[in-house]
């Protein structure tokens, strides 16, 4: 059961919520021009939650996760984020230094190409390390031993944490950029097709890790995805997207099982006929 | 300083104002270097000029010296801690030529030094002005290629790039193998590239009494470090900042403490270490200290072998 459903249960019962939501969207719509990136998109995300947003090529997932993990500014709408201290921010009220120190401390952003996002021209474990010492810490062995922690926990061989991300295979590099995200014990973490360029096996081999790692942290997620494969594997609950706008929004296994929007239905059929 | 040089020697260069730059010129560059004295370690950029001779040759060191120096300046040139490479001979006499300043080789007698990679060796003072010629004045730069990135890295105070640089380098090597331009932090808040001056002389930056002004031509930026400035290498806990030792003193001037060059005598391998800076080893010669090429002096044989000893 998942936790927003858990809270309307409690609600039912007319028992008060006894937490927030971590994330909250509301109306965040993106125009390119005359163009629909993402239109009036709301939901809320809970502590420990994994959420999919599924949809064909264009139709707006990607923007959708832009403009809530503040790499790309909406046209409007809100996207507010309880920070660590339980106090509510709007994330694009925020002052520009603390928002770049919440994108590298409490949030993670995995994109589809891992180029995209390690340094790979340092090693491994300078990748890992990268976001410790941004945050101040100073001993070189501590943050070597952390790096070399955390290429364990992603199934990576100790002896590589000197060399470098372009010696490394697709899975690995993949499996690299997770640690880098992942080492300063972020709370919410984006992802934007993260098998997307992977070999099926190796595909299905990072999906086992990541499931494995967001239920031991404990993490939120929000993770685009083409795939509705991935989304049945990964999250607790999925939004559906159609030229830019949700067409429908449930737990994962009631979309997939029970598709109502004629588009869903046609969208899951469409997989099972592969 | 706005009278046109009247020497003889400049008669055919009638048509050059003082300093060979024009007076909106030079206060533009003025501007520029009180903002950067105002703001240490930050890199203010400026409408850097053409100069007649190529980049690389210290055109931002030269606009800089051309902005602060008057009539009554001693200019001292030096490229690698020597007055007489080409670098700085010819830099020394475009001002002769320019302003019909005077120009010495000794240190304490300059009010501007214009520097390529070196700091000298004799404590500069109050009053007096070292002028950097900067080649590429972003520390960041290595690591990130984007020029708007790194001013944001700046305005934020984002430095952790730095210590990946440097974790880098322990990875690879074992400790930090970073020789020269080795990035200082200024006055708690602005990373800053010294110029390829060795580690050696980052120490000297710190609290010095003197004014020290960065010139890069090619990459349009001044920075500065005004006098009684804090200046700290950056480094790890575990992996503390040094700089470099040599196990023998000059063989010229049995100096020890100061940075030595490397000098191939033969095809054989001969080789012997002597000062960089050349002025600080012919004013010890001629106060009788001698190394080991040139035998001891009597005069000063005490203190070069008791030197000697405590290096052994
Ligand atoms: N930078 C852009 N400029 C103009 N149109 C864009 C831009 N990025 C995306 N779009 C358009 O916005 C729509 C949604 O794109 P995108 O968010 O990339 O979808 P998805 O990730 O679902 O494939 C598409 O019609 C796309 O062409
Ligand atoms: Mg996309």
């Amino acid at each position: 059961m998942s936790h927003s459903d858990t809270l309307e249960a409690l609600a039912a019962a007319g028992i008060a919520a006894p937490v927030k939501p971590l994330l909250s969207v509301e109306g965040l719509t993106r125009v390119y021009g005359k163009r629909i990136g993402c239109a009036d998109v709301s939901f809320d995300l809970w502590p420990g939650e994994v959420l999919a947003i599924v949809g064909e090529s264009g139709s707006g997932k990607t923007t959708l996760l832009n403009c809530i993990s503040s790499r790309l500014t909406p046209t409007c709408g809100t996207v507010h984020y309880r920070m660590r201290d339980g106090a509510t921010a709007d994330i694009y009220k925020m002052a520009e230094a603390e928002r770049r120190y919440l994108m590298r401390t409490d949030w993670g952003f995995v994109h589809q190409n891992p180029i995209d996002g390690l340094r790979m021209t340092v090693s491994a474990g300078a990748n890992v390390g990268e976001r410790l010492m941004a945050v101040g810490n100073r001993h070189y062995g501590n943050i070597r031993n952390t790096a070399i922690e955390w290429l364990s926990r992603v199934e990576i061989d100790e002896d590589r944490v000197d060399d470098q991300p372009r010696t490394f295979s697709g899975g690995m590099r993949q499996r690299l950029q997770i640690a880098r995200n992942l080492v300063t014990e972020p709370r919410l973490v984006f992802m934007d097709e993260p098998t997307g360029g992977l070999d099926v096996s190796v595909q299905a081999r990072l999906l086992d890790l990541l499931r494995g790692l967001v239920s031991d942290l404990g993490l939120a997620v929000i993770v685009v995805t083409h795939d509705l494969a991935v989304a049945r594997l990964l999250s607790d609950r999925m939004i559906v997207m159609k030229e830019g706008r949700v067409i429908e929004a449930g737990l994962t296994d009631r979309v997939l099982d029970d598709p109502r929007a004629p588009y869903t239905q046609l969208l899951v059929s469409s997989i099972l006929q592969v | 300083m706005n009278a046109l040089a009247q020497d003889e020697g400049s008669q055919n260069l009638a048509t050059y104002n003082f300093a060979y730059l024009d007076e909106q010129t030079k206060r533009m560059i003025r501007r520029a270097i009180l903002k950067g004295i105002a703001v240490p370690g930050y890199q203010v950029p400026f409408a850097s000029r053409e100069m007649p001779m190529p980049y690389g040759w210290g055109t931002g060191g030269v606009q800089v010296t051309a902005a602060i120096i008057g009539p009554d300046d001693v200019l001292k040139v030096i490229d690698q801690g020597a007055d007489d490479t080409t670098n700085a001979v010819s830099i020394r006499a475009f001002f002769a030529k320019t302003a019909g300043v005077a120009t010495t080789t000794a240190t304490p007698d300059a009010t501007i030094i214009q520097t390529r990679h070196r700091i000298p060796e004799t404590p500069l003072t109050q009053g007096q002005v070292l002028v950097y010629q900067v080649p590429i004045p972003e520390p960041l730069r290595f690591l990130e290629p984007r020029e708007t990135e790194t001013r944001k890295m700046h305005a934020l105070e984002e430095y952790g790039l730095m210590h990946v640089k440097l974790y880098e380098d322990i990875a690879r090597n074992g400790h930090i193998a970073t020789t020269y331009a080795y990035p200082v932090k200024v006055e708690g808040r602005y990373v800053m590239d010294p110029s390829p001056t060795p580690k050696f002389d980052n120490p000297k930056m710190h609290q010095s009494e003197a004014l020290q002004l960065f010139g890069a031509g090619r990459e349009k930026r001044i920075y500065a470090i005004p006098p009684h400035t804090e200046v700290v290498s950056l480094d790890f806990e575990d992996h503390p900042f040094e700089i470099q030792h040599f196990d023998q003193p000059c063989a010229m001037c049995g100096a020890v403490e100061v940075y030595l060059d490397e000098v191939v005598l033969d095809d054989k391998g001969g080789r012997m270490f002597v000062c960089s800076d050349t002025h600080h080893c012919e004013s010890r010669q001629a106060d009788g200290h001698r190394g080991a090429l040139l035998g001891e002096s009597p005069g000063a044989g005490d203190d070069a072998g008791a030197e000697k000893e405590a290096i052994r």
